[in-house]
């Protein structure tokens, strides 16, 4: 081997050793991630509890889902989680992160504060959560509720208001993260830019519209691609916070990653489960093309 | 260049084509292993360790490896691993799963003579008939667990009611969780007289107790069709959430779930099993009792649920002997004695349950009193059939809808989960 390798040029024998080296990862990830992604397509299509032998079923999976009420809406809420979620938080991150960039004294405590909670646990969120949404005397919100006289609320025992009480954890986690990449987003804003516009006579209003927001539109895009993802996958979060894990009460929080959870490993029906798999792939791809072509444009 | 990788290659063939034979010969002291897998839980493990050191004991020749595997993906290895051969040669199972792996052939009948089938007929509680299949058994449990009812001595006191004496009927449970609730002066509930969760063991306790107790019936004899859609069983269900909405005595989801309410002291009566018991024990400052689930026109009904111990088609000639062996070894009645003190689940034979010290037992022996008249569901699918319940009530308490149509809704939905039994 090495008499082999010692006739080739050096190039050639960094690319050789370079092939040597990737072919670990390439082998791992096709193994254990490509084939396994790829098999998906065939397993949709069969009948299969994990224990017997796999049928083909052609296209009876999807039918199944089709003509499920429950399906729909949990894809509905699932879309709910993203339009919901996704204004709303990235325009919570852009005004906190815009105010933090004026500070000056103690940004850092600040940008650190902001982030923690991205650093915690869902699960551990989600169950301190489940407690903050009690009725009184015990839950935090309604507590404060009685306090003004106002009504006690459901939260997340009603069917209208469970999706939102979960959504806002995920918002307040999401947080951080979104705030310190538009926080790097405007300190790379050249200052010279803002200088010349005040020398212009531009007010605050017109040098935001103009100057901020157009250069913070890789920011923007960057977030929003990774925003919808993680809304779209949205499932530790609603599995610890509901009731037995369930997405209830009556399916008005089980997003579509839960019900791929549970008829996969509650129910050991991989067929639906890989159907629903599917589906998702081509929502995530879809956006995320839709998204790569936004950005080509630039 | 060509010469050294074929020398290369040659080392590498000569390697492991030794190592193979090494592999293939037979060893000389002739022993067998076999493998046993459970899941992980403490008790469970050093339990089983210490039997298969007594039966290792009793038999030199057989080896036991015992595997344990997380809980929460016990199911899924082991249903991936059995159909590659790779598994264990007897393994714990659900009793709800058994139907699968019977159908896809994975589990073996339980040789006869060894298990014999009048025997066990004879020796077991009547529901571990449900792991026989045309005559044959394919499985069976060491342990066995039911329903009963905790009650919190002090929060009785507190309310003037005699902490030595639980309800004994359903009339007296309402009685009793009315003058054990109590309410803030903006009629937040503080302490529940009944803490109720549908998902703990509410759904089971409708569907064995309830229903029975007010002259129903869940399903059909041959477990075929839902036949809870009944006046029987909207009077159980109305009886159920009547606790909720017009006696007030509970509300769902309060302190998130049933345990944490009961655990806490802040409910004075709930429902649940005996796998509860550990858990409660360790609680300081919390004085329960516990009770035979509250009968009602002196009608009881429990609902029992178990694992079992199957011998997987792996296990062929000496392995599969010793299988029989080991199966044999961890259902005598000294393994479900060891087993109820360690575990804290109650025997699956009745000669054991029934014994006195079992009987009178004050925690034990309420659940084993209520395994006499326990029904364990013939389940096509546990988690879709406990969801359909959970969504009857969720639809009474949050659409208000009447509970005769709700219960229509679930039959309907059940029934679509019963028709995909094979």
């Amino acid at each position: 081997m090495s008499t082999w390798l010692s006739r080739q040029t050096l190039a050639r024998k960094q690319a050789v050793w370079a092939w040597i080296f990737l072919a670990v990862p390439i082998v791992y990830f096709t193994a254990v991630r490509f084939w396994p992604a790829v098999d998906a397509f065939s397993l949709s299509l069969s009948r299969w509890n994990l224990v017997g032998p796999r049928h083909f079923v052609g296209l009876e999976n999807y039918r199944h889902l089709a003509a499920d009420p429950v399906f729909w809406q949990v894809l509905g809420n699932t879309f709910e989680y993203l339009a919901l979620g996704l204004p709303i938080s990235l325009f919570l991150a852009f005004v906190i992160a815009y105010q933090l960039d004026r500070v000056r004294t103690g940004q850092g405590v600040l940008r650190a504060l902001y982030f923690l909670p991205h650093l915690t646990t869902a699960t551990a969120m989600a169950w301190v959560w489940r407690w903050f949404y009690q009725p009184a005397p015990v839950g935090l919100f309604n507590g404060w509720l009685s306090l003004f006289g106002i009504a006690q609320q459901p939260f997340l025992r009603s069917t209208a208001q469970a999706l939102p009480a979960v959504l806002v954890p995920a918002i307040w986690a999401a947080l951080g993260f979104q705030v310190v990449i538009f926080l790097a987003g405007l300190k790379a804003i050249p200052r010279s830019y803002y200088e010349a516009a005040e020398i212009d006579g531009a007010g605050s209003w017109q040098i935001l519209r103009e100057i901020t927001l157009p250069l913070l539109l890789p920011s923007f895009v960057f977030l929003f691609i990774t925003t919808s993802i993680g809304l779209l996958r949205i499932f530790d979060l609603v599995y610890n916070i509901t009731a037995g894990g369930e997405g209830g009460p009556l399916n008005a929080t089980k997003p579509l990653v839960l019900s791929i959870y549970q008829s996969a490993f509650a129910r050991m029906d991989m067929g639906t489960a890989s159907a629903q798999t599917v589906i998702l792939f081509v929502i995530l791809l879809a956006i995320s093309l839709l998204q790569m072509r936004l950005l080509r444009q630039r | 260049m060509r010469r050294s990788y074929r020398r290369l290659l040659g080392a590498l063939l000569g390697v492991s084509l030794g190592a193979a034979m090494v592999a293939a010969m037979p060893s000389p002291a002739q022993a067998v292993e076999i493998e046993y897998w459970q899941y992980t839980f403490k008790q469970r493990v050093d339990t089983m360790d210490e039997l298969i050191k007594q039966f290792q004991a009793a038999n030199p020749d057989i080896t036991v490896k015992h595997v344990n595997v997380p809980y929460d993906n016990y199911r899924t290895r082991i249903a991936a691993a059995i159909p590659a051969g790779e598994g264990p040669d007897v393994t714990q199972l659900f009793y709800g799963w058994l139907g699968d792996y019977i159908h896809a052939g994975l589990l073996q009948p339980l040789p006869t003579p060894a298990f014999d089938t009048a025997a066990i007929d004879r020796d077991f509680f009547p529901f571990v008939q449900g792991m026989k299949v045309d005559g044959k058994y394919y499985a069976l449990p060491t342990a066995v667990r039911s329903l009963a009812l905790f009650w919190n001595r002090k929060l009785f006191k507190d309310a003037g009611l005699d902490p030595d004496k639980p309800p004994a009927t359903l009339d007296e449970l309402v009685d009793f969780a009315r003058k054990t609730t109590k309410r803030d002066s903006a009629g937040n509930l503080i302490t529940a007289g009944i803490a109720l969760d549908t998902g703990g063991q509410d759904i089971p306790w409708i569907r064995e107790g309830l229903i029975r107790e007010f002259g129903g019936t869940p399903y059909s004899a041959d477990g075929k069709k839902v036949a809870f859609a009944s006046p029987a069983g909207t009077a159980a269900v109305q009886w159920y959430v009547d606790l909720i909405t017009k006696e007030k005595v509970s509300e769902l989801g309060f302190l998130t779930d049933g345990v944490t309410a009961f655990r806490s002291g802040k409910a004075a009566m709930t429902i649940d099993g005996s796998f509860r018991l550990g858990a409660l024990d360790g609680q300081r400052g919390l004085d329960y009792g516990v009770a035979e689930l509250p009968s009602r026109n002196g009608i009881h009904s429990n609902y029992a649920s178990y694992w079992v111990n199957g011998i997987t088609s792996k296990a062929k000639g000496e392995k599969l002997a010793a299988a029989a062996k080991f199966l044999a070894f961890v259902t005598t009645p000294a393994a479900m004695q060891l087993w109820m003190e360690k575990v804290g689940e109650l025997p699956a034979r009745v000669a054991v349950a029934k014994t006195d010290a079992v009987a009178n037992h004050p925690k034990y022996g309420p659940f084993v009193r209520g395994l006499s008249t326990a029904v364990a569901t013939d389940f096509v699918d546990e988690s879709a059939q406990r969801k359909v319940m959970m969504d009857m009530i969720d639809r009474v308490l949050l659409k208000q809808t009447p509970v005769a149509e709700s219960l229509a809704i679930a039959s309907t939905e059940e029934q679509k989960v019963l028709d995909t039994r094979k």
